[in-house]
């Protein structure tokens, strides 16, 4: 007990820090001093030794980002491990399942038709909830869950809504609406504001409390449909209750941020490397170490060079050459 | 037909004290599929041990799952005197835990949705472990296991639950001689203390050696239930098995023992 209470402390150290430093590192630096004057700011007065326009950084830019790319990194993270558990599959990312590449159509599809970042995200939703159902639909209506029916349904659901993306980049208008189509597919946190924010935090708190809670569960689903069943649970619902969750986050991160990928299929990974396989523990560490992945590498894409880097595309160039690490350990330990 | 049913109920003196009483069950998935078991009888005491001998394909699975409820009988009925736990075959699991983590899952159904197990779920873990003698095991992960010890976390995960009976899976097919011993050990100890054990199994020799009752299930529709020495004649085994073989007995330490043995071709 003692030893865990040490480890979460660690945890929380670590996430601190790498908030204080995602606030105060980027194009424009400020201070650790400035940074946590202005935080304090927030509930108690304090004697403003900053500009304004340091004020303005931190509390209008900096904060809504990176707290969005923290919740959006965890929620993920959560996702893919809790995923990977229901479907006896360490390979598979909320990606698989065809809901983020749903969210994306009604995305692409919003920017096609409209000019407004809320129906973007209305879209969106409307795409990652059609897709679920697609796939619930595909597996006899929900009454078949089998890891490989939901795995085939996802791949078959995601083929078909890719294709779509690619027909409605195809009609774009190149000088107007297809740059704007393909950089909001790469994924990014730069654009946003309290309002995004507030508008996906809830369902994203949401899903989390709710694979949090479900944590047990997933391990016992991780025996396998005939097991789990025969420990005496329901397996076809819960399946398709952790499937709506991981539905729901890979929506509203599509939403918010547009498509950013490998986090829930690394995140999980390296937090296996710690604590090992139990979900009791996996998916609460995966929260903290998928928020705190998505912070950094938010923080590298806007800092690394002069033009910002999209995060799919630094999420997939981080994520690749660790992945292709472990898998390197992996085969090592295998043989 | 109700009346009938009372009347061979009445005839029967062991159905009365059964623990396990299976009544002129029968079986398919579909209503036009083939039966896989019809009119199909057998009761089972606390504290005997029950064998079901089969070739493959033949509804062993479908009858353990009749029996820990996963599908419900078409025709007649399974009256059960308490809760049947379940103990799968070995395999490799897709994620590895530890030992406890595995046994506590055994409180799946007791433990809410949103919940996950508390200190009590975790002390009849620990029992459970205890009761098989293998409480040094639980903090070892899983797949590190042999297939004998792999069996028994399994035996005592179902035994968490508290239940009145085991229906096991060909629980020593995959096991050398040395674990097979213990498995069949252990599950003679746990009927000696009062629980009812179903297993399913290819070895005649694990069946001769502990079950009081024998359940081999023919061609089609048919089957035998009945004491080893009645069912498990050399004749039974010839049909069963589809090759020839023999039957031998034997004395050992002032011992009659029993033993099937194969002609191979």
């Amino acid at each position: 007990m003692k030893k865990r209470c040490l480890e979460y402390t660690g945890i929380f150290c670590c996430l601190f820090f790498s908030l204080l430093a995602a606030f105060s590192v980027g194009r424009y630096i400020i201070p650790f001093k400035e940074v946590c004057g202005i935080l304090i700011s927030y509930i108690a007065p304090v004697e403003p030794y900053w500009t304004d326009i340091q004020y303005r950084v931190v509390t209008l830019i900096r904060i809504p980002r990176v707290l969005g790319a923290g919740l959006a990194g965890a929620t993920l993270a959560m996702a893919g491990a809790a995923l990977q558990g229901i479907l006896k599959n360490p390979l598979v990312s909320p990606q698989v399942i065809g809901v983020s590449t749903g969210a994306a159509f009604g995305g692409v599809l919003a920017i096609l038709l409209f000019e407004s970042s809320l129906a973007t995200m209305g879209l969106a939703y409307a795409g990652g909830l059609l897709s679920l159902i697609a796939v619930w639909v595909l597996c006899n209506r929900g009454r078949g869950a089998s890891p490989l029916s939901l795995v085939l349904g996802g791949i078959i659901i995601n083929a078909f809504f890719t294709a779509l993306i690619s027909l409605i980049e195809y009609v774009a208008d190149p000088y107007d609406k297809l740059p704007a189509i393909v950089v909001w597919l790469m994924g990014s946190f730069a654009s946003l504001s309290y309002d995004k924010l507030f508008r996906s935090a809830p369902p994203l708190l949401l899903a989390g409390t709710l694979l949090w809670m479900l944590r047990f569960r997933i391990n016992v689903l991780s025996l396998g449909s005939e097991e789990a069943q025969s420990l005496g649970i329901d397996v076809t619902r819960t399946r398709w209750l952790v499937m709506a969750v991981v539905a729901m986050v890979a929506s509203a991160t599509v939403a918010m941020a547009g498509v950013v990928g490998w986090i829930g299929l690394v995140v999980p990974h390296i937090t296996r490397m710690f604590v090992g396989n139990d979900h009791k523990r996996l998916i609460p560490l995966s929260c903290f170490l998928g928020g705190m992945y998505t912070i950094l590498v938010d923080t590298l894409a806007r800092t690394l060079v002069e033009v910002e880097i999209p995060m799919g595309v630094l999420t997939a160039l981080v994520g690749t050459p660790l992945f292709a690490f472990l898998m390197y350990r992996l085969m090592k330990d295998e043989r | 037909m109700f009346e009938k049913i009372e009347r061979e109920t009445s005839n029967n003196e062991r159905a009365e004290k059964a623990l396990i009483c299976a009544r002129r069950v029968g079986f398919r998935y579909s209503a036009e599929g083939e039966w896989i078991l019809k009119n199909f009888s057998f009761e089972l005491s606390a504290g005997e041990i029950m064998a079901v001998l089969g070739p493959n394909g033949r509804g062993k699975t479908t009858l353990l799952k009749l029996l820990i409820g996963l599908v419900k009988p078409v025709e007649g009925s399974i009256r059960c005197g308490g809760r049947l736990s379940y103990v799968p075959q070995v395999s490799t699991p897709a994620f590895d835990y530890k030992v406890l983590d595995m046994v506590v899952m055994g409180r799946a159904a007791e433990i809410g949705l949103f919940a996950v197990p508390g200190a009590r779920d975790y002390k009849y873990a620990e029992e459970a472990l205890l009761r098989l003698g293998i409480a040094d095991l639980a903090q070892r992960n899983y797949s590190r296991l042999s297939g004998g010890q792999r069996q028994l976390v399994l035996i005592a995960r179902a035994l968490v639950s508290a239940p009145c009976g085991l229906v096991l899976d060909e629980p020593t097919s995959a096991l050398d001689f040395k674990n097979q011993d213990l498995i069949l050990r252990t599950l003679r100890q746990l009927a000696e203390q009062g629980l009812s054990i179903v297993m399913t199994t290819h070895a005649p020799n694990h069946a001769l050696h502990v079950a009081s009752r024998i359940l081999i299930l023919e061609q089609k529709t048919e089957y035998l239930y009945g004491p080893p020495s009645e069912v498990m004649t050399h004749e039974e085994l010839h049909r069963l098995y589809g090759l020839e073989l023999k039957k031998l007995t034997f004395e050992h330490h002032g011992q009659e023992l029993q033993s099937v043995v194969p002609i191979f071709s």
